[in-house]
């Protein structure tokens, strides 16, 4: 019978030390809502398990002078009741809180989200729009690496083997920003996105857009940057034609599969439309500031 | 594989268990500790009939291994009720009718109760959200969300 090994370290060291000296497959456990399914359906037999929700700051939110900290297995639940992470970064903080039922909000997290690496994870691209970065640590001590540096296809990501997601830094929301996400689901809950879109932007006093990042999931085999979206919204007030190169960006650059909750011609369209649409709500918010 | 010894509390009384790494926390309740309530619907985390609280917070019981329960508070549908006075979410649950199989009503009372603890007073929307995790495939859901909003009242002090 399948019997894997279950380890809960106290320590960040202790828990590279676990992976770097595993004989066979590892899998880090956050809030297992994916890991723990994989398992019993078989998709995944790890020999190790390694629970880094012993590891201080594994689990909790903190400002710092240089952002703010999420621990790598903070729930969602624990995330939509902070109040001040809320306030400051609502697309991020929505986003998480889209995935899954209250009981799965009870543990699922932005690292498993991110590690789990489905194209389609809620939390991500409104940590990338955000400019988050993930702190990785590994047997060469740690490193932080934009969000979207993270996944490398579906189910796979570019970490080593030794390493894992210890928390994420999100820069202090300053000045005029503003982020939102959207995502499109068949109905109103429960459901994997079909497209989701995350939008961060930085205004002016006048209200000119000084900065800018635009996300998609769920349209490529992983999280993908817009880059001619953003160049569009940087230095413009948001009017029709603008928006209109938005959804173009996004449309341009989504390379969605067809499957049984749409077809690629449609999650292109929907790509153009969440991205204009979430481009608006994220202005609407800056200025709002 | 070596087993896994776990101390933690469940519905109160500190407990100790033996499980294997790979058995979720539902496993333990049903077939090691005999708490038979918290039923497996789904194995996924997509119907709720596994509710449990851990530490306070509503958690699918199959999407947590047993190992993950050390030094845990856990209440199941077992712990619920006050010695033989039943919660007024499971009274409310019966005066309204709001099961017909019972295999969810399990889930169903557990996860309102945390709802009815976090939010004293939840509209129909917000109670329908909370919910949206637990399946029920006989009721059509309208009676349970009576005994829900009943239950609120009762627990708020307010003639039913």
């Amino acid at each position: 019978m399948y019997s894997p090994t279950y380890a809960a370290p106290k320590t960040v060291d202790e828990a590279v030390g676990l992976l770097a000296n595993a004989s066979g497959a590892a899998r880090v456990l956050s809030g297992g809502t994916d890991l723990i399914i994989q398992m019993r359906s078989g998709r995944l037999r790890p020999e190790l398990i390694v629970d880094i929700k012993k590891i201080d700051g594994t689990i909790g939110i903190r400002e710092e002078a240089d952002g703010w900290h999420i621990g790598a297995a903070t729930p969602g639940a624990v995330v939509g009741e902070h109040a001040g992470l809320c306030a400051a970064w609502p697309g991020v903080t929505e986003a998480v809180q889209l995935i899954g039922s209250t009981q799965v909000q009870g543990r699922a997290s932005f690292a498993g989200n991110l590690c789990n690496a489905s194209p389609a994870g809620d939390s991500v691209p409104g940590l990338v729009a955000a400019g988050a970065k993930a702190v990785i640590v590994g047997k060469n001590g740690k490193r932080e690496i934009p969000v979207e540096d993270v996944p490398a296809g579906p189910g796979k990501t570019t970490l080593a083997a030794d390493e894992f997601v210890y928390e994420f830094i999100i820069p202090k929301c300053e000045g005029k920003t503003g982020d939102a996400y959207l995502r499109f689901i068949p109905r109103t809950e429960m459901d994997i996105a079909v497209v989701g879109a995350g939008v961060c932007v930085t205004l002016d006093a006048n209200g000119v857009c000084t900065a800018a990042k635009v996300s998609l999931g769920a349209v490529a085999p992983t999280v993908l940057v817009v880059p001619d979206a953003a160049k569009a919204l940087i230095g413009s007030k948001l009017d029709q034609a603008v928006l209109d190169k938005v959804d173009a960006a996004a449309r341009a650059i989504a390379k969605p599969i067809s499957d049984k909750r749409g077809t690629a011609e449609y999650r292109i369209k929907v790509a153009g439309v969440l991205a204009r649409r979430a481009a608006a709500i994220a202005f609407e918010r800056a200025l709002a500031r | 594989m070596a087993k896994t010894h776990v101390t933690c509390t469940v519905n109160g009384e500190e407990t100790e268990f033996l499980c294997e790494p790979q058995q979720t926390m539902l496993d333990v309740l049903r077939d090691d500790l005999g708490l038979t309530g918290s039923k497996e619907g789904c194995g996924s985390g997509d119907c709720g009939a596994c509710s449990v609280l851990v530490d306070g917070r509503l958690v699918c019981s199959c999407l947590m291994l047993g190992s993950e329960a050390e030094g845990k508070e856990v209440t199941t549908i077992e712990g619920i009720a006050q010695g033989d006075h039943l919660h007024p979410v499971q009274s409310q649950f019966l005066k309204h009718a709001a099961l017909q199989c019972g295999f969810c009503t399990p889930g169903l009372i557990v996860a309102t109760k945390a709802l009815l603890d976090a939010n004293p007073n939840p509209t129909d929307e917000e109670a329908r959200y909370w919910l949206a995790g637990n399946l029920c495939r006989c009721t059509g859901y309208d009676k349970i969300l009576a005994a829900v909003h009943a239950a609120a009242a009762e627990m708020r002090g307010e003639a039913a």
